[in-house]
């Protein structure tokens, strides 16, 4: 069975879309592990109002560090940030207009992405009844750039780049770029094209664990790190 | 002049059976000691409007911890644009879902930026707006569409609260409001889009005391000034306590969830 890449190399990969200077905001899942390959001097948004976020505390440094915390400074997901120089804090108001108007990167995870862009990305709550949509909606509105981060594969080895979508839709046509653990796929106006495939595996074999049809880009090449 | 500080009861005492209350519930800045006061004061048939709906899980309530399902039994509405249970042991999940079987719960799916555009466009007194948000998805539903410029929006109505919880650091005694790091979230916009607002904060100064350039809410927006008692249940040193404990609680959780993983492999 040959190697897919792990969660760790996805974030990886996708972390070297941005360049210093731009701003970004990382999604739930994978998405959150990309903080730690980012170029030095991108600045990470959450939603709940903060841009520029360094460091955040896990389980031990927090423990370590109970005295330095500071309790009013989290991350969408809850997790302790560490104060950095040049980061500012702000209401949701202005954080919204940031995400909405094109001057954020969004890296989001990913349930299912459709050969036009579509997305599903936010998952029904588990009371069933109310929803998880948070700000993914307007995170992949208004992204400069939607990239989807996912295995490319189900648990149950469904995939999950398909022809249509068949979960709830959190977007229309605005995905940009998809990376999974096989392959790097940008989404054009005449469909998939398959940019990088994972090292051992060949493009064919990606077209196999896909539900819709991968142009083969001339320049396809392997992932490279 | 009218004094504004006052105790959590007081400035309750006038909320109306059927009010719209909205609050930020995000982590720091959530108003626990006034959400706490208004479950005992007796309204009911609340709408409830939040960023999050996060349920606790039964150990941690049982020790203290608050989410907003303490006034899940005054509820008859939420509007809610994330909802999550932070352990499968949340007794309130259930309550949830049984009482929107029944009938006598209803639930209003936003997103965090439609939440925001609609209590600001209720600040504005705008009778609505046309937003690009949700186009294409479930919450296009039964919503009204219109083509402007060639972009599709959908029309959203403002969302006025009747009463705005609010959670600041400190506040002078005219009520004018600063807020430290991500605690400031939705409470300026809640401030802002309520009729009638209410701060509760961890320390009240005399007027020149907070710089003028720093005042985030100006004392125009705030009704009542709450102070949080030094021992109350939700001061800062108990939240602090609260939060590690709840930290402590879902680390373990995911590393059992791990570890059975593993084990089944």
């Amino acid at each position: 069975m040959k190697e897919k890449l792990t969660e760790e190399l996805i974030a990886m990969r996708a972390a070297r879309e941005l360049v210093p200077g731009d701003c970004c905001n990382l999604g739930i899942g994978i998405p959150l592990n990309c903080a730690a390959y980012m170029s030095e001097g991108v600045l990470v948004q959450s939603e709940n109002g903060v841009l520029g976020y360094g460091p955040v505390y896990d389980r031990e440094s927090l423990d370590e560090n109970v005295e330095r915390v500071d309790w009013n400074v989290v991350d969408a997901g809850m997790r302790y940030l560490e104060h950095v120089p040049g980061m500012s804090f702000f209401d949701m108001l202005t954080s919204f207009v940031m995400i909405r108007s094109g001057r954020l990167f969004s890296i989001l995870g990913g349930l299912q992405v459709s050969e036009k862009g579509d997305a599903a990305i936010h998952s029904m709550s588990e009371v069933d009844i109310a929803s998880k949509i948070g700000g993914s909606m307007d995170l992949a509105w208004g992204a400069k750039r939607l990239i989807v981060t996912m295995t490319h594969c189900s648990k149950d080895g469904d995939p999950k780049i398909v022809r249509e979508l068949t979960m709830p839709v959190t977007t229309r046509k605005r995905v940009d770029l998809i990376v999974t653990d096989l392959a790097v796929i940008e989404v054009t106006g005449s469909g998939l094209a398959l940019k990088e495939f994972a090292p051992g595996w060949t493009p064919e074999e990606v077209q196999q664990q896909t539900g819709a049809t991968l142009t083969i880009a001339n320049d396809v090449r392997e992932i490279e790190f | 002049m009218r004094d504004k500080i006052c105790t959590a009861v007081e400035a309750l005492s006038e909320v109306k059976d059927g009010a719209l209350v909205a609050f930020n519930f995000w982590g720091p800045g959530t108003p626990l000691h006034l959400m706490k006061a208004l479950s005992e004061s007796g309204v009911k048939d609340l709408t409830v409007c939040t960023n999050n709906y996060t349920l606790r899980a039964n150990e941690l309530r049982e020790q203290g911890a608050i989410d907003a399902a303490i006034l899940l039994p005054q509820t008859r509405k939420i509007i809610v644009a994330f909802s999550g249970i932070q352990a499968e042991d949340a007794s309130a999940s259930g309550e949830i879902t049984r009482r929107v079987q029944e009938g006598t719960l209803e639930i209003e799916n936003v997103s965090h930026g439609i939440l925001i555009e609609r209590l600001h466009a209720a600040a504005m007194c705008l009778g609505g707006i046309y937003s690009p948000i949700g186009i294409g998805t479930g919450l296009e539903e039964g919503k009204e569409k219109r083509i402007i410029n060639g972009v599709e929006y959908i029309f959203q109505e403002p969302i006025t609260p009747d009463l705005g919880l609010v959670s600041a650091t400190k506040a002078d005694r005219l009520g004018n409001l600063v807020y430290h790091g991500t605690e400031r979230a939705a409470n300026p916009i809640i401030a802002m889009a309520a009729k009638y607002t209410v701060a509760e904060v961890f320390e009240i100064v005399e007027p020149g005391e907070l710089d003028p350039d720093a005042i985030v809410t100006p004392a125009a927006f705030v009704d009542r000034i709450v102070l949080i008692p030094s021992d109350d249940a939700y001061s800062k040193e108990k939240r602090i306590e609260q939060t590690l404990r709840s930290i402590k609680y879902r680390l373990q959780k995911m590393a059992e969830a791990e570890a059975a993983q593993g084990g089944n492999a």
